[in-house]
């Protein structure tokens, strides 16, 4: 009897998985179900070539919703894109998209912006999906209680074809956070703490829910910057039961379910949180108390500290690998062991991208950035995620306390955060940025970027230089 | 896609971890909407010079490893994106075999979905593959995908643990989607079976 109690209770990851399972045969990989497929223009124009040679079709054309972001320009949006290869994407989108009969948010539609940011706002996914995009921060839409992780584009193919895709159950990981976070800590510093903690491979083969008092406290635009970052973790994706919060922001939007179907949604919504005294495979906790300001020094988005403490003396790693890697990483950041954090100075501050260019996100920034002057020699831009974002944030006044402020307030896009639209590091510049990854040349070749939330890189625009926000 | 057959070919290496598919297919080349044609820009930004020229520092670039099929690798390879772009780009580039201790999880899936076998090993067999080939660069390994075995000059041979599933679709180059539309009536009533559950997802 004890036994089947135990057996009979799940995490919400195992809930998902269960409710999606199409074929579950020996000798192949399960195929799981696709509720929401989403799409931007770089990884997607292979797989419909994929689709057009083999003589398939969509199979579902309603499950997708597609934008343009990743090449598209934040400024002269009017002009022609300059780029003939990035224009060439963007027609090509344009047409596959028309071709297939998919929703398309173009460069010029009001809903356009980063996927990651546009999908929340249309309340096009829910609690218990299984969401997919050729994209490795799909690990955003765990927020909201959906099992939602990148795929290849070979996968896009697939799942194009298919409506689903042959996968491997992942282990279950619980992260806790416990406490409270200081008024200057946000979900982007826990974020980075985690990924500090357990390492970039730290999550390679689970998928991870967060749970706890402080992932509880976070909004939902903090739920999506948390489980945007699982896959910095290396994890399948991240998850956050879904609450009042998650029910609330979904409501009236364009994709919620409305009337009695609103009722049987949420009946089933409520389902889906972890049973009491369900099993996860490993467990992390953290204090939430403990997390200061985070910095990234080096060129991994493990490689991160306080923004109290120094840069690493690679004579500190026991591991070699790690010692190897910290010595690398600051040969190419150009910093030395032992350098307060705060006295590194910065050459560009961008806030934007799918991890932090949201509302909230400006409006944390811009209470920072208020009456200051961004410093001499600085240049520091402000990228919506969205259109939506960007007309709520000037409705508030946010644009102009940035623009008072000395900063460029662009259109949507992914911007600096891969710089493939232009906005980009020259060799040696550096950057405090609110993006996810500080890999080499990411932001350009040759530029160094520092990961912080959007407090941290607008007290950097201010000061030229890290600043512990707490002392502000 | 090609079947995987048994190979003999020089083994080249990347002594590094984390190397993130960034370095693999740098972003600057994501723009095109096809397949081919990555191979060129393979680890781009380590390999080039400013001017162009092959940085003789970068570790591929040595001669020995000339027309080398398999790559070794440090811990956590291909970490960071989903871009397919990167296994296009090292399959493009001649490699079909990587053997690591561990991958990202995308990645992994990607380079099997390009006829790319990512062999898993232990740290300690890694680093005595590492050390046969710092010390007879241009040293050529067996891969025996069949029989899961990898034999080496140097007596550091090994067997590796595959997925059944992903060695069978490599052995024979089947197409995935293919396999999968085999069970399409499975998805079929699957599928009524959801608009019955899940109604407000069909409207």
């Amino acid at each position: 009897m004890q036994a089947l109690e135990y057996a009979m209770k799940k995490t919400m990851y195992e809930k998902i998985w269960d409710s999606h399972l199409v074929v579950d045969a020996a000798g192949q990989a399960p195929l799981l179900y696709v509720d929401r497929h989403l799409m931007h223009e770089v990884t997607s124009p292979q797989a419909f070539e994929g689709l057009r040679l083999a003589g398939r079709k969509v199979r579902n054309p309603h499950s997708i919703l597609a934008t343009m972001d990743h090449c598209v320009p934040t400024k002269n949006r009017d002009l022609p894109i300059a780029d003939p290869i990035a224009k060439k994407q963007i027609e090509t989108m344009a047409e596959n998209c028309k071709e297939n009969g998919l929703n398309l948010y173009d460069m010029k539609n009001p809903n356009n912006g980063v996927i990651h940011v546009v999908v929340p706002e249309h309340g096009f996914v829910h609690p218990g999906m299984v969401v997919v995009c050729g994209d490795s921060h799909t690990a955003t839409h765990g927020a909201f209680g959906a099992l939602a992780f990148g795929i290849g584009t070979s996968e896009v193919e697939h799942v194009m074809a298919t409506q689903t895709l042959p996968q491997k159950k992942s282990k279950t990981m619980q992260i806790v956070v416990n406490g409270e976070l200081s008024k200057y800590a946000s979900a982007k510093d826990i974020a980075l703490a985690i990924t500090g903690k357990i390492g970039t491979a730290g999550g390679t083969g689970y998928v991870i829910e967060y749970t706890g008092p402080a992932i509880r406290a976070l909004s939902m635009e903090g739920r999506m910057t948390l489980c945007n970052m699982a896959i910095e973790a290396g994890a399948r994706a991240g998850l956050v039961s879904p609450d009042e919060k998650t029910y609330d922001y979904i409501k009236g939007r364009e994709f919620a379910p409305s009337g009695d179907y609103w009722d049987q949604a949420l009946a089933y919504w409520k389902t889906l949180p972890s049973d009491e005294g369900a099993v996860f495979d490993a467990t992390v906790i953290l204090n939430a108390a403990d997390i200061a300001p985070q910095v990234s020094w080096g060129t991994s988005p493990e490689q991160v500290t306080g923004v109290d403490s120094v840069v690493p003396d690679p004579e500190s790693f026991s591991d070699e690998g790690k010692r190897k890697a910290c010595e690398s990483a600051l040969a190419y950041m150009g910093l030395t062991p032992n350098t307060k954090i705060t006295d590194i100075p910065v050459d560009l501050v961008f806030i934007g991208s799918c991890t932090n260019g949201r509302i909230e996100d400006f409006r944390i920034a811009a209470d920072v950035a208020k009456g200051t002057k961004v410093a001499q020699g600085v240049t520091a831009i402000a990228v919506p995620g969205s259109y939506h974002v960007k007309k709520q944030a000037e409705e508030e006044g946010l644009d102009k306390i940035f623009i008072d402020a000395g900063w460029e307030w662009r259109d949507p896009g992914c911007s600096m955060c891969l710089a493939m639209n232009g906005d980009e590091l020259t060799k040696g510049q550096r950057s405090a940025s609110t993006s996810n990854r500080n890999f080499e040349g990411r932001q350009g070749k040759g530029g160094r970027t520092h990961l912080v939330s959007p407090a941290m890189a607008a007290a950097a625009a201010a000061a030229g230089h890290f600043v512990d926000i707490r002392k502000l | 896609m090609e079947p995987y057959k048994k190979h003999e070919s020089i083994a080249a290496l990347m002594n590094r971890s984390n190397v993130d598919t960034d370095q693999i297919i740098p972003k600057q080349f994501l723009k095109k909407v096809e397949r081919s044609g990555f191979g060129k820009h393979l680890f781009h930004d380590w390999r080039f010079n400013d001017d162009g020229s092959d940085n003789p520092e970068f570790e591929l670039n040595k001669p020995a490893f000339k027309g080398a099929k398999i790559l070794v690798a440090g811990d956590n390879f291909g970490c960071g994106s989903s871009r397919e772009h990167a296994p296009w780009a090292i399959a493009d580039y001649g490699f079909n075999t990587i053997i690591s201790t561990s991958y990202a999880d995308i990645f992994y899936n990607n380079c099997f979905k390009n006829g790319i076998l990512a062999i898993k090993t232990d740290k300690a067999q890694l680093d005595k593959l590492m050390a046969e080939i710092t010390n007879n660069e241009g040293v050529k390994f067996v891969v025996d995908l069949e029989n899961q075995q990898v034999t080496t000059p140097g007596g550091n041979g090994f067997s590796f643990e595959i997925d059944p599933f992903r060695k069978g679709n490599l052995l024979s180059g089947l197409d995935d989607i293919g396999l999968t539309l085999k069970h399409v009536d499975k998805i079929d009533e699957y599928e009524v079976q959801h608009k019955n559950d899940f109604p407000w997802l069909w409207v």
